[in-house]
């Protein structure tokens, strides 16, 4: 386990300009995250946890402080950029599994392998990464539709590990699932883990922040305590 | 089906979920496609029609006096109307004659419009008075011979037929409450000759000179000379002569070739052409508003999708194509679909308007259904620019956020 930061903030704000008035959802957040941690994030809902995982996840910019995600900072990239980070640094798996509804399982984890290396997967990566999940070829077939909870997140996870991020960053993995299932998905995230993936969860559930080796708390966009 | 360009495959997929809206779409550009490209294809038939038929009277160069301008430029009936007219003398006609003559048949024209009466039926009709050695050069019969007397004369056939006359048949020219009458006998019926400038004989009674001379006297004073070349090519070059000659000193007479009266006519009905596909376009433009609302809705109905491709690493770039390869698929459907049944529909339409499909398949008139159907597709594409734009500039969170 290397001890070089994969995220780190530097007093970073995030404020949301609505009608009714500014909204701060990030009020200067300094934080480091080092490589092959396990970090869960927690507080009450509208604390900012959404907030700080889509910064993190460079689906947004912070209003003011630097964000370095992999040594970069993501407040001074371009769109493009942002774009090409989401699909070869971060792997990102949703509550509600988000699986493209046209594609197969199978395409759904083959899709971001094509994206990146604008070729069809010849190695069998795709199949191997979906055995590991435990969803078999025949399953793979199957659209998101005629999948189970538990299956959709199995095959969300292995899209999000099939360009082999730098960082898992997990949005209530487990919030969707049954409580067996949620145990299920969580045990492959501890594994990941263990073979040296950087994981950063959000949840509200403090079982599954168990699982993590470091809590994060936020309390109105600030970090509680670490 | 997983081709390698990933984000038209999702676009071919999208499609084939809403088979049935994406069919309706379509179909517009189909209507929009078989309407531009059968009117134009009607318009293209009319022009080469009456082009042929108009370049076949390419040899005839008819020379008129000058300030006697008919605006069709057709054979000039009535042109002896009055005395004040400027007419073509007989020593003008032998200048013409001399230049012209070496290169075909020149002849001077005598026209009236007159009444004629046959038993009870009376009617108007044009009289030419033409010399009579000229008649068998210039006239073909169906039947019966050419006059060669003063009281004989022949007609074209579509007056034969309205007034049923046969040979030896009689006719009274001249109006008897007016002034006396003059009996002719029909000797022969001419074949049917179509619109032209030199002579519109279809309608027409044609005698001998002296007969029309000495029913409106005149002599040596005509409406107009005709000149029917043997080499269509020398048109030019007499044409110049005849004016050089006879216009020394002032303008007095102007020679027409058949090619003024052709772009007239080819630039009137490609107005008309271009004014009744203009028409045809709308159809298509209600297309263009269709294909914008099913591209629309189907970016709305997709706004999560897009927001999931575009959080695990799709460009803008990307979903911008995603939706214009849409519009384009649905263009091309419509396009090719609309070309096939454009050639079947125009054929018709062809075959109804202009009365023969002669040209049918010339590349004038076929060219425009390749025109047809690139409008059509690019009346789909830029209908799904749009939405393609709006759809690629949606925040990826707040897309995701969508139900």
């Amino acid at each position: 386990m290397s001890n070089s930061p994969v995220v780190e903030l530097d007093t970073v704000s995030k404020v949301y300009h609505l009608r009714s008035g500014d909204v701060v959802a990030l009020d200067r957040v300094s934080l480091s995250i080092e490589a092959g941690e396990f970090v869960a994030v927690m507080g009450p809902s509208g604390s900012g946890k959404s907030t700080l995982l889509n910064q993190v996840g460079s689906m947004d910019i912070p209003t003011s402080g630097d964000l370095y995600i992999a040594g970069k900072n993501i407040g001074k990239m371009a769109d493009c950029d942002l774009t090409k980070m989401r699909l070869d640094t971060i792997g990102y798996i949703f509550q509600k599994f988000n699986l493209i509804p046209l594609l197969t399982a199978f395409e759904n984890v083959e899709y971001p392998y094509i994206l990146k290396n604008r070729k069809r997967d010849e190695s069998g990566r795709v199949r191997n990464i979906l055995e590991m999940m435990g969803i078999d070829s025949d399953l793979a077939l199957h659209r998101p539709s005629e999948l189970s909870g538990g299956q959709q997140q199995r095959v969300a996870i292995a899209r999000a590990l099939i360009n082999e991020p730098k960082i898992l960053l997990c949005d209530e993995p487990t919030g969707n699932l049954d409580t067996r299932t949620g145990r299920h998905i969580m045990e492959i995230l501890t594994r990941l883990n263990r073979e040296g993936m950087t994981v950063i969860m959000v949840t509200h559930d403090p079982v599954i922040a168990g699982y993590a080796r470091r809590t994060i708390n936020l309390v109105d966009g600030r970090l509680a305590c670490s | 089906m997983f081709v390698k360009d990933i984000i038209f495959a999702l676009s071919v997929r999208s499609i084939r979920l809403h088979f049935l809206r994406s069919v309706l779409a379509a179909l517009g550009i189909v209507i929009g496609v078989v309407a531009i490209a059968s009117m134009g294809m009607m318009g293209a038939n009319m022009t080469l029609s009456v082009t042929e038929e108009l370049s076949s009277m390419g040899n005839i160069l008819v020379v008129r006096p000058s300030g006697d301008m008919p605006g069709g430029g057709m054979a000039g009936q009535g042109s002896l109307g009055g005395d004040d007219e400027d007419l073509i003398s007989e020593d003008q006609l032998k200048d013409i004659q001399r230049i012209a003559g070496k290169y075909g048949i020149v002849y001077g024209l005598y026209s009236e419009s007159d009444t004629i009466e046959v038993g009870d039926m009376k009617r108007r009709s044009t009289v030419y008075g033409l010399d009579p050695d000229v008649i068998p050069s210039i006239l073909t019969l169906s039947d019966g011979a050419c006059p060669k007397s003063t009281s004989s004369v022949i007609v074209g056939p579509s007056l034969a037929e309205r007034l049923d006359l046969k040979i030896g048949s009689k006719i009274d020219i001249g109006d008897p409450d007016e002034g006396s009458t003059t009996t002719v006998r029909v000797v022969g019926i001419i074949e049917e000759r179509g619109m032209s400038m030199d002579l519109n004989t279809d309608s027409a009674i044609i005698g001998n000179e002296k007969l029309f001379v000495g029913i409106y006297g005149g002599e040596g004073e005509y409406g107009q000379v005709n000149v029917v070349l043997d080499d269509i090519n020398d048109a030019e070059t007499v044409k110049t002569e005849i004016e050089d000659q006879l216009n020394r000193k002032e303008e007095e007479v102007t020679v027409q070739d058949s090619s003024r009266m052709l772009e007239s006519i080819t630039s009137t009905l490609g107005t008309l052409t271009s004014f009744v596909m203009a028409i045809a376009g709308i159809s298509l433009l209600v297309a263009a508003v269709s294909i914008f609302n099913v591209m629309m809705m189907s970016v709305t109905e997709r706004v999560r999708e897009i927001g999931i491709l575009r959080s695990i690493g799709t460009q803008k770039l990307e979903v911008r194509k995603m939706f214009i390869y849409e519009a384009a698929i649905l263009g091309f459907i419509g396009a090719i679909i609309g070309a096939i049944f454009s050639i079947a529909i125009g054929y018709v339409v062809v075959l109804a308007m202009v009365g023969s499909t002669e040209y049918f398949f010339a590349p004038a008139s076929l060219v425009y259904v390749p025109c047809a159907m690139a409008t059509g597709m690019v009346t789909c594409i830029l209908s799904g620019l749009y939405p393609a734009w709006s759809a690629s500039n949606l925040d990826p969170i707040e897309a995701l956020r969508a139900e």
